[in-house]
């Protein structure tokens, strides 16, 4: 493994809870969503680390934490060797000039009321990094950096693509050079042809700058396009963290061997010999999490011991030391989870007809 | 034609110059809308009228050599002393007293153009101050703040503007213009606020939001340069549909005794008048019915208009035609 000074940003047990407060005037707290619950996790300078998980996984409250936007709940969040959760005033707008973050709507991150130029411009007004002339050159080099016209300088959101609200978006993230990217499923709001585009200027822009990207996404092909490592969440926990290519080749947690299988593959001859894991039940409320290891009601190998023992986020058996899986018995190379071959799982909508008499 | 000839017609043309760089502002492309919409564009100039009758109140007095408070019991009443009606002298009739309905119609309008106006502006920032606190700010600030508005909502608030007026004209702290309108934007804040703040809430949700927080930007930048902009249409609308709502509210209480005092004329207390005359004079209950009829009624439209206008929605209604 690289040197600890490689090493942007940490992150050391991050938990994030959302209280849900009931009560006109003494709003007394009933329950807690544990949107994120014990994540360890650390990037390196220049790579890209991708977060893959379903809907209400905690991804997004993940990337919100890391960039100091949601308070942590417990834990620790180092950037820069820095612990952030700590900061002052001060310190806090500074860091944010580091961290930057895509977000996922192109229509509802850009003010609709406000002309490109300005929207741009916004992190160096907020700095006062750039005045007059200057801030409108700077704007421009980056909407040119972006592949914008820079002549739109003046128009409004509204008179822009998906695509190009997307590449506001980054130029506006871009503009005070900042260290860490945090892109909250940049291109999920997109048509595929468009999405594909956005990545590659990102991946442009990450040589050009040597920026570091957190990239969250739940399109597993994305992810593993741009990301050099990857971890997967469910509910609120890390489950596997990987090398893109060790993930996506040999998953070993139960869950991410599941999200694999659920990927569409291109080639059809390939697609009929893949196996797919069909998962049953619903993801349990974040609100009461089950016992132990967080996916045994859902998981196909859980025994006894997964409904009681948490199982730490190590390698196993036979692993990379940068291959570190949560579950007690991980998938095993060559062993089949689904109960069912692909495409047989498929029931046929035709009616039944009745057989002819013999 | 020769073959040269045709290929100088190929030329494609050139696309227009600077044209299509400057970005079309929201409030143009509402300005563009609001033209096409007749009955808005009609109730503007109605509204245009009003203020140059009202804004005319002097001419009009000096014209007729008749001051909205001088009585003619000469020229104005008969022989049994009933008023005359609409005549060369008195355009507009006159009333029991013998003063010219026309002129004293266009010093009225003064006051309800004046109080709409004024009102309205008053409730408006006074509602988007409390509701963007509200919302902006949240927690016991916010509970403060929006029960205080249910607080007011659930007053009857005619009784309690009767009371307060004619409270306060007994120690004549304020003059009664500025008493009614002080009640009238009283009255009419709470209903605005709790709309405000309600936007306020699900703009503060916005990933914008969230972007320019993430950019570093202050809570005070935030309120000014992403939330309040947003609220501008929102605003106008519900500004332009309080102005009606604040005229009619004014001749309620100038109607009942307790808004505009005598002998300064207003709309309301003219009605008032007229209506235990209307049977043998019915000039002087028509001519203030009307006018307040026709400026509401214009206001009204010109709100929806101005609504149509800005309403995104109303956009993509329009493109598809």
């Amino acid at each position: 493994m690289t040197g600890e000074d490689d090493v942007l940003v940490a992150a050391e047990g991050v938990v994030k809870h959302f209280p849900i407060r009931q009560g006109i005037v003494f709003k007394k707290e009933i329950a807690r969503v544990h949107a994120v619950d014990g994540v360890d996790l650390s990037v390196r300078r220049g790579e890209t680390l991708g977060i893959v998980g379903e809907t209400g996984s905690g991804k997004s409250t993940l990337a919100r934490c890391l960039t100091g936007l949601h308070p942590v709940t417990a834990g620790r969040i180092f950037f820069e060797g820095t612990d952030i959760t700590r900061l002052s005033r001060a310190g806090l707008k500074a860091f944010r000039r580091d961290v930057q973050m895509i977000f996922q709507d192109p229509y509802g991150s850009l003010n609709p009321r406000r002309r490109v130029g300005s929207i741009i411009g916004d992190p160096f007004a907020i700095h006062g990094l750039a005045d007059g002339a200057e801030r409108r050159r700077r704007v421009q080099e980056l909407m040119e950096l972006v592949g914008l016209n820079p002549e739109h300088y003046n128009r409004f959101p509204a008179e822009f693509s998906g695509g190009q609200r997307q590449r506001i978006g980054v130029a506006r993230a871009l503009a005070v050079r900042p260290r860490l990217v945090v892109c909250d499923e940049p291109v999920s709001a997109l048509d595929v042809s468009i999405q594909a585009q956005v990545i590659n200027l990102l991946r442009d822009l990450q040589t050009e700058l040597g920026l570091t990207y957190i990239f969250i996404a739940h399109d597993l092909s994305v992810v593993r396009y741009v990301s050099d490592r990857v971890a997967v969440m469910y509910l609120g926990r890390i489950v596997e963290s990987a090398p893109a290519s060790g993930l996506y080749g040999r998953p070993r947690h139960p869950y991410s061997a599941a999200l694999l299988s659920a990927a569409s593959i291109a080639d059809p001859d390939e697609a009929a010999r893949a196996e797919r894991i069909v998962l049953t039940g619903d993801v349990p409320s974040p609100i009461d999490p089950p016992s132990g290891c967080r996916f045994h009601p859902r998981c196909p190998k859980a025994q006894d011991r997964c409904t009681v023992e948490d199982p730490p986020l190590v390698p196993r058996a036979g692993d990379p030391s940068d291959h570190v899986t949560a579950c007690h018995f991980p998938v095993e190379p060559g062993e089949r989870l689904a109960r069912r071959e692909a495409g047989i799982a498929q029931v046929s909508t035709d009616p039944d007809l009745p057989e002819a008499a013999p | 034609m020769s073959y040269s000839d045709l290929q100088a017609e190929a030329v494609p043309v050139e696309p227009g110059p600077a044209a299509s760089v400057r970005g079309r502002s929201p409030f143009r492309l509402a300005w563009a809308r609001f033209r096409r919409d007749k009955l808005a564009v009609v109730s503007l100039v109605v509204l245009a009228l009003m203020v140059a009758f009202a804004a005319m109140a002097p001419l009009w007095a000096s014209w007729t050599g008749h001051p909205y408070d001088a009585t003619f019991p000469k020229t104005a009443l008969d022989v049994d002393g009933q008023p005359v009606g609409p005549s060369r002298h008195f355009w507009l009739g006159a009333d029991q007293l013998g003063r010219d309905v026309l002129v004293r119609a266009a010093y009225g309008a003064r006051i309800s153009l004046i109080v709409g106006v004024v009102a309205s502006v008053l409730a408006s920032l006074l509602g988007v101050a409390v509701g963007t606190l509200a919302g902006f700010v949240g927690g016991w600030l916010d509970t403060l703040l929006a029960r205080l508005m249910d607080l007011t909502l659930a007053l009857p608030y005619l009784l309690v503007a009767i009371m307060l007026a004619t409270t306060f004209q007994i120690s004549s702290v304020f003059s009664s213009l500025t008493l009614t309108i002080i009640v009238i934007a009283f009255f009419s804040f709470a209903a605005f606020g709790r709309i405000i703040r309600g936007q306020v809430l699900s703009l503060k949700e916005k990933e914008f939001v969230e972007a320019a927080r993430s950019l570093g930007a202050g809570n005070l930048r935030i309120m000014f340069v992403d939330v309040l902009p947003n609220l501008v249409a929102q605003v106008t609308v519900l500004t332009s549909l309080l102005i009606p709502t604040s005229i009619v509210f004014e001749a309620t209480l100038s109607f009942l005794g307790v808004g505009v005092r005598l002998p300064m004329p207003s709309w309301g207390s003219m009605l008032g008048e007229g209506s235990d005359v209307f049977q043998t004079a019915w000039w002087l209950l028509a001519v203030p019915a009307i006018l307040l009829l026709l400026t509401t009624l214009s206001f009204n439209l010109l709100g929806d208009g101005i609504r149509d206008a800005l309403d995104p929605r109303s956009e993509r209604l329009i493109g598809k035609r």
